[in-house]
């Protein structure tokens, strides 16, 4: 599914290297997840691979379905199946929260070359999703989460996952400002969408997380490469002992 | 009212044309609207459904600034008058040229007292009731050198709520007053379009008064022009009154769209509202002069003041001059005044989410300037106005 090899990944303001060779490989159906410290490059990770504006690949390759996604715009990445839960979900005054799920959604639809969905159709779908992450009708006529506390953001994020049906999903630190409750909300509203063909990139501070989305596989990023791969187990041994050991073992 | 247009005269006299030293003309040149000579303006031809076509109103039709009959609806309706300045009654003619004199202090406007000293077109208003739809003026251009003079009168009664939309090309170069008298309990409602021929030139004045309980909220629509200057002055007689004035603004190339406002205050408990927006693009220029003045005594005033420009480009420049001066000591005045880019942030979020490039800016571009055209209350009317502003994306789309 996602394939990324030996990235490297600098600033483009500034002369300062971020990612130093990022290997990683998810196949189909699969489930990872990637800790490590404050600074690591997780975040910029999930950016680079979005196609956010800032940053130039130093080298290495990122291929989504066989597709070298690096030189894609993001909505290109977007309609090949790439989908970023952002930490910090944008606020947008004067959109809708409706009219944008649709333009996007169509917007995928058209560039894969498929039929645009009507009004009514599209709103038989959304009433249903956004039924079972408890968002209501009241919360997808305002504007794009304007006003929106933090976990109706990240709920905001998971039905605008559930209505594009990407295929590798990458969540950056969706635990982040949400109390234990809307944690489940969300990881519900995320394993509700695992199947076969849909794969996961799970970004976090904190094992909890990976209680309520079991990964298959646990990655330690430390100064912008991953330093261990391993079971579930890895999370559980960061939680435990903090990242101070794994570090030392690299080092 | 041969008195009224001689008194106008004397005062234009006395003050002179607007010229470029003028304080009040700081940022927008007055050359193009004072010359003798009228440059032609080009007519822009384009394939789209005419403005509030599927408005329910009485059309009233201006060719080339002068009354068309033939093509103009029948002008009885229940609960208004409507006559042509020409056979304005005397109430009308006891009103003309009143307000825009009043309107000429503290600030002098010179090029609205040569509207009332030689304006003979324009229509005349009076409503004495709730009137059942928009009186509809309809500016028709077929000349391309028309210089234009409309002068119109309005009078709100007692209780009485009237609408008027304004649209169309009018003139390569357009000066026009409104003098809006309100009565107590009156509500007039404004929505009006710019000519959209790129080199065309237009000074407008409305000159409003509001009397108690009174609400007048006026919203214009300019996208194109190579100059437009729109000045609203208001007063505010009356307790318990309600001002709003919007407007939104789209320019690209050689435009320069200014709004000038002044809204005085001398009554308990009113509330006024400034929302005005502007899209500049390609060295396209936007100008906003606002100012809300608190008379002592005029406590519990609510004045509110808000301009903002959106610049797609590094070439457009905006213009802000937001004042506020206060004599009352128990008033609520706020005002800002922004100018600032695409938000960069919002633009990779709906990329993100798969809206092309293009798609995603005009949807941000809509959304900045939505908060102007939600201050329309019709809703019918509001969407024929963000359908125009959608066209005219759609037109720049690559």
């Amino acid at each position: 599914m996602l394939n990324i090899k030996n990235l490297h990944v600098k600033l483009e303001e500034e002369d300062k290297q971020i990612l130093k060779g990022v290997d990683l490989e998810i196949g189909a159906g699969e489930v990872h997840a990637i800790m490590g410290p404050n600074g690591s490059g997780k975040s910029t990770l999930s950016y680079v691979l979005s196609g956010r504006a800032g940053y130039e690949v130093t080298d290495g390759s990122a291929t989504l379905l066989g597709q070298d996604l690096l030189d894609l715009e993001p909505e290109e990445r977007a309609a090949l199946g790439l989908f970023l839960a952002f930490q910090y979900p944008v606020e947008i005054p004067g959109v809708g929260n409706m009219t944008f799920l649709r333009t996007a959604v169509n917007s995928q639809r058209k560039m894969r070359g498929e039929d645009e969905l009507s009004a009514g159709e599209f709103l038989k779908i959304i009433r249903a999703k956004a039924k079972t992450l408890k968002i209501d009708a009241e919360m997808l006529k305002r504007p794009v989460n304007v006003g929106f506390s933090g976990g109706e953001k990240k709920r905001n994020e998971i039905l605008q996952m559930a209505m594009l049906e990407p295929k590798m999903c990458i969540l950056d630190e969706t635990d982040s400002g949400l109390d234990v409750d809307a944690m489940k909300l969300v990881a519900e509203g995320v394993n509700a969408l695992r199947n076969e063909g849909r794969s996961f990139l799970v970004i976090t501070h904190y094992q909890r997380l990976l209680d309520h989305i079991k990964p298959d596989v646990v990655h330690i990023m430390a100064n912008g490469r991953m330093i261990k791969s391993g079971g579930p187990e890895l999370a559980l041994e960061v939680e435990n002992n903090g990242y101070a050991d794994l570090l030392a073992e690299v080092a | 009212m041969e008195a009224a247009r001689k008194s106008a005269q004397a005062r234009l006299q006395a003050m002179g044309l607007p010229q470029r030293r003028d304080e009040y003309w700081k940022y927008t040149r007055p050359d193009l609207l004072t010359t003798e000579d009228v440059a032609p303006a080009a007519r822009l031809i384009l394939d789209e459904a005419p403005l509030f076509d599927s408005v329910e109103r009485l059309k009233i039709i201006f060719v080339d600034g002068v009354f068309d009959a033939q093509a103009s609806d029948d002008l009885t309706l229940e609960g208004v008058e409507i006559s042509q300045l020409a056979d304005a009654p005397d109430w009308a003619q006891g009103l003309y040229g009143v307000l825009e004199e009043n309107g000429q202090t503290p600030v002098a406007r010179p090029l609205a007292a040569l509207n009332s000293a030689e304006a003979e077109q324009g229509i005349v208003i009076r409503a004495h009731a709730k009137v059942s739809k928009p009186i509809s003026l309809v500016y028709v251009r077929k000349s391309d050198a028309s210089d234009v003079m409309l002068h119109h009168v309005v009078r709100v009664e007692e209780g009485a709520d009237l609408t008027i939309l304004e649209n169309g090309p009018a003139a390569a170069r357009l000066n026009s007053v409104m003098e809006v008298d309100i009565a107590d309990k009156g509500a007039f409602h404004h929505v009006r379009a710019m000519g959209r021929d790129h080199e065309r030139r237009a000074a407008t004045h409305i000159f409003g008064r509001l009397g108690h309980e009174s609400v007048f909220k006026s919203f214009t629509l300019t996208a194109n022009g190579k100059l437009t200057r729109n000045e609203v002055v208001l007063e505010i007689n009356g307790d318990n009154a309600v001002a709003h004035v919007a407007g939104a603004a789209m320019g690209d190339g050689d435009f320069l769209q200014d709004d000038t406002v002044f809204i005085t205050h001398d009554s308990l408990n009113c509330e006024s509202r400034q929302v005005f927006k502007k899209v500049l693009r390609n060295g396209a220029t936007g100008v906003f002069q606002g100012k809300i003045l608190v008379k002592a005594g005029a406590q519990k005033t609510d004045g509110y003041q808000m301009s903002q420009s959106l610049l797609l480009d590094d070439d457009s420049q905006f213009y802000g001059k937001p004042e506020l001066e206060i004599y009352a000591d128990d008033v609520m005045c706020s005002h800002g005044s922004t100018t600032g880019a695409i938000d960069e942030g919002a633009m990779f979020y709906l990329q993100s989410r798969g809206v092309s490039k293009v798609e995603a800016q005009d949807l941000l571009v809509l959304a900045f300037l939505d908060a102007a055209v939600d201050e329309i209350e019709d809703e019918a009317i509001a969407e024929d106005i963000r359908s125009r502003l959608e066209g005219w994306l759609a037109r720049r789309r690559d």
